[in-house]
Formats: C-alpha cells, structure tokens, sequence
C-alpha cells in the first residue's frame, strides 16, 4: 500500500495534522503565532547545518528549533526589545543565515523550493516512521504535561501559587514544537508550518465546548485539510504543500458561516 | 509535630525588589488556620507583592517566607486574561489544577451560590458570577490557605457585601486561613481578624471595629452591611507625602520609610531615636491581636 507515493503522502500528511492540531491549540490559546513562525524559519538554518555536518535532517532542524527557543529565552529575560521584535530578529536572521548558508555550500544540490514548500510527494518510507515516531512521542508528552500547560496557559501565576511547576512545562511544549516543525517541515516547506499548527485550531475553535474537545477537532480539522488539499493537488496540479494549507484555509471560512456557529 | 496555632504562612522581615526598587520591605505578616489577615493600602503600596511573597510567586529578596509544608493553597487573582478563543466551561475550570470529584464540584459551586452555571461557558459569566466561579474553584481544592486579590472588585456594593457574608462562611465552613487583599483602605470584612495596611512596608496593624458600634455607618451603610462590614482606623505614626518623602510623628522627613530607620513603633523609642524595634517587641504586636 506505502508503494504509491499519493498513499505515502496522504500517510504522513495525516500523522502530522493529527499533531499539529492540538499543539496548535496552545500555540493560539498562547498567541505563539510568530514563535510558531520563528521556529519555522530556523528550520532553514537546520537543514543547512545538517547537508554541512552529513546528519539526519530532521535532526539538524530539530536542534536549531531547540538553540533558537533558548536564544529568544535569553533576549528575553535581558528585556532589550519587545517580544514580537525578538522573534522578528530571531525568524528572519535564521531565515536569511539558512539561505545564505545553503548558497555557500556548492557542493550540495539542494531544491530550495521543496524545503521552503514542502515537498510531500517525495516522503519515503524512513520519513513516514520519523513521522509518526515523533508524533507518538509530542502527543505522549502532550498528554503528560496537559493538565499543567492549560492551567499555566489560563493563569500561570494560579498554577504556579496552587503547586504546579509553569517553567518546567514550557520546557517541555518548547521541545514539543521543535519536533512538531522539524517532523512537518517535508510536508509543508518552513514558510508553511504555522498554518499547519494555527489554521486547523482556529477552525476548531467554533466547534468546540472545552479545550480537550478543540484539540481533538484541531486535529481532525487538519487530516481533512490534508486529505483535501492532497486530491486537489492531484486534481488541478498544484503544489501540494500550498494545496493543503488553502484546504485548511477553506475548512476555516466554512466554520465561519452563520450556519455552523455555535458560539 | 504542628501545633494547631502553627501558621499556615509566614513572612518574616520580607521585602522585594525589582530594577533596584524596593516594591516593599520589612513585612512581618503571618496567616494561621481559621482566621483571616486583610491587606490594605493605596495603589502601588505592595500589596499584591506582599501576597506574591506569601504564595511563593515572587522570592522574597531579603527576610524570609515560609509556608507550612504540604501547604494545600487556593488562589483567586485579581484578574484571569481569558483568551477569547479559549473555550472552557466552568465545569472544565473547576478542574484546572486539580483533581476534585464530581460531588466536591458540585458541593464548591453550591457553596458560592453557582452551581447552575456549571455548563456555562466562563467567557459568558458577568463579573459576579465569575468571582464566584473563581471562589468555587479554590475552595474545590479544599485550600488550608485561600487567598484572594481584591475578590469583590467588579461587583456592586450589595454584591460586596454578599460575597463578603460569603467568605466569612468559607472561614467557618473550610476551616481556611485566609489572606485576603482589598483595596478599600477604611472599610474591610468585618469577620477580619487582623488588618495589615501596606504602603511600602507595614504602615500599621491592627483590629477593626464594627461597623454596628457608629451609628453614623450604619445609617450610611444599611443594617444589612453592619454585620458584613467593619471600620478600620489607621493609626500612623507617618505620613507619606506627595514626592515619595515621609514625615514621621516627630516632625522629621526622609526620604524612605522601612524599618531600622527608626521611625516606626514610635512608642518605646527614645526620642528621635534611631534604634531598630526589638525582634520580640515586632513579632508580639502581630500575636497579640490575632
């Protein structure tokens, strides 16, 4: 069945949606859009690091996303510039060294196109099982640490005063989004993720009654979208990250009709 | 090992500062089980720092707080900066910290009189009703400690009263120690048992009267908030001017005002005295009148 490359593609599209809805939750509940944004773009950067030291790709995104959150971590405790200056400097600084970067490195061939929208057609059976092995991994630690990220995220000075650790949880949802975009990366290019993570969430928002029940339309929001903007791509021949991401888009305007709305 | 008179929380000559500010120092200040210490002062004067302090949230940057291990708190803050696209019911909030079952919900909201908006969404409450709901879910924790930032802010005058008739059955109910912060400087819960007035560092402390014993009051207030209500009378021995400087009873000014500049306690003190108060002179104030 994984011998097609549309089946392979609708696979792993869907492994990363059923993620990157609920995470997406707390990145709007958190309003982390442009941290999601900033993470994506370093993303760049790590594949450049990776083509340079011959490593796992997946890895050297996975690791800038984890040393970009840290940078931010220490602007910000400097408090020099405003938060959304910070992630600005940090997302596009990353973007840029990336390019600059991959420019440098003649000796590898590299379709930029693909990094930057995606390239989901082309996943393998090897980036199927990083998928999904990382995907298992961000919802168990999702699961864990529930409880406490969505106090800490209503009012982390009440979490915090009735007992539950605030720092230690954004440590751990920090290492969950750098795998979050490191695993979505081949699917939908680093100019795309943080539609992945927003647009689904946003859709879910008008069905949902309790935030468990947003992150599970969220999530099932998204493998529509996946679904969707696949046979779309198919159908009309177009790029099939972008195809998604205007399926998702699509999802979002027609929870927004009179009809459907329940809040 | 705990006696019962053990206090659930205690600072201790505790200050904080922040970018070289103090935010406020010198608080002594201890909540015991059963019985409820209320924060006063003027905007800016340290009270929700003080309670910081007290919950653990801010470290006390010199002096200590200590809260009793295993200290089991309920917080209701001044304020929750709900995202709209945060959708939670009270049924769902009830639960955000902890583990309640459905009866110990179900018995906290009827407690603060809410228990038929548990489907509701919390975005759709009004300001009353929410405090309630936020009184609810601390007191779902069943809390040794419940503090409360300015809980009747938001709510009307006989809404005040209610919540305050309130939370003086919480006391006898939950058996709590309370810390409750208000920004009315004359008028606090009558069911209070000591007043700590802030600004900057502890102004004065001390017991309020009732509201029943001056006429005038009641007649202001209604028979209703006579018994919900309490006057309290400051009694500084300084007064803080306009320009941050302070006079002090004997007619001196500085331009700080925290203890060991020896102007406070003004009794005992040799005149214009510079001496530090006596440790068991400060600690015996705050006992005496609990």
């Amino acid at each position: 069945m994984l011998d097609d490359f549309f089946v392979r593609a609708l696979v792993a599209g869907t492994g990363v949606a059923l993620v990157a809805g609920p995470l997406g939750c707390f990145v709007i509940w958190r309003r982390l859009a442009y941290y999601g944004d900033t993470l994506s773009h370093a993303a760049l950067l790590g594949v450049a690091l990776a083509l340079l030291l011959e490593a796992q790709i997946t890895v050297g995104v996975f690791a800038v996303a984890i040393l970009v959150s840290l940078a931010l971590y220490a602007l910000q405790s400097r408090a020099t510039l405003a938060t959304d200056a910070i992630l600005g400097l940090l997302s596009h600084s990353a973007l840029a060294l990336g390019l600059v970067a991959l420019a440098f490195m003649t000796w590898v061939r590299v379709d930029l196109m693909s990094f930057l929208v995606g390239d989901i057609l082309a996943v393998s059976r090897t980036d199927i099982a990083v998928i999904y092995l990382g995907g298992a991994a961000v919802l168990a630690g999702l699961v864990v640490i529930w409880k406490p990220l969505f106090a800490a995220t209503v009012s982390r000075e009440l979490a915090k005063a009735e007992g539950m650790a605030p720092a230690r949880t954004d440590i751990v949802f920090m290492v969950l989004m750098a795998i979050v975009v490191a695993i979505a990366m081949k699917i939908v290019g680093v100019l795309l993720i943080t539609a992945m993570l927003i647009i689904p969430a946003a859709t879910a928002r008008r069905f949902a009654g309790g935030p468990e029940q947003m992150a599970i339309i969220a999530a099932l929001a998204g493998v529509a979208a996946v679904i969707a903007g696949l046979f779309g791509s198919l159908q009309w021949d177009t790029p099939s990250g972008p195809s998604i991401v205007v399926a998702a888009l699509i999802l979002f305007v027609l929870s927004l009709a009179p009809l459907m709305r329940r809040s | 090992m705990l006696k019962p008179a053990d206090p659930l929380v205690q600072l201790t000559n505790a200050g904080a500062r922040r970018a070289g500010r103090w935010l406020v120092r010198g608080v002594d200040m201890a909540v015991r089980p059963g019985e409820i210490v209320t924060l006063v002062g003027p905007n800016g004067s340290g009270k929700s720092t003080t309670a910081k302090l007290a919950l653990g949230l801010m470290a006390p940057d010199e002096g200590t707080a200590v809260r009793r291990p295993g200290l089991r708190v309920g917080y209701v803050p001044q304020e929750l900066a709900l995202d709209w696209t945060l959708p939670v019911t009270v049924a769902r909030f009830m639960r955000l910290t902890g583990h309640p079952s459905d009866d110990e919900v179900e018995a906290a909201l009827t407690s603060t009189g809410v228990a038929h908006l548990r489907q509701n969404q919390l975005r759709t409450l009004s300001g009353g009703e929410f405090q309630r709901v936020m009184l609810a879910r601390a007191l779902g924790r069943k809390p040794d400690l419940l503090v409360l930032d300015e809980p009747v802010q938001g709510v009307d005058y006989t809404g005040e009263i209610a919540l305050y008739e309130l939370i003086a059955r919480i006391r006898d109910d939950w058996a709590c120690g309370i810390l409750l912060i208000s920004h009315d400087l004359h008028v606090v819960m009558a069911a209070t048992d000591r007043v700590v007035c802030l600004n900057g560092h502890v102004c004065c402390e001390g017991t309020p009267t009732a509201v029943a014993e001056s006429a005038a009051y009641r007649e202001l207030f209604g028979d209703r908030a006579a018994s919900a209500l309490a006057l309290y009378e400051h009694h500084h021995d300084h007064t803080h001017l306009p320009d941050g400087r302070v006079r002090h009873a004997d007619g001196t000014v500085t331009d700080h005002c925290h203890p060991g500049d020896g102007h406070h306690h003004a009794q005992g003190h040799p005149p214009g005295g510079t001496a530090r108060p006596s440790e068991p002179e400060r600690r015996g104030k705050g006992q005496g009148d609990a």
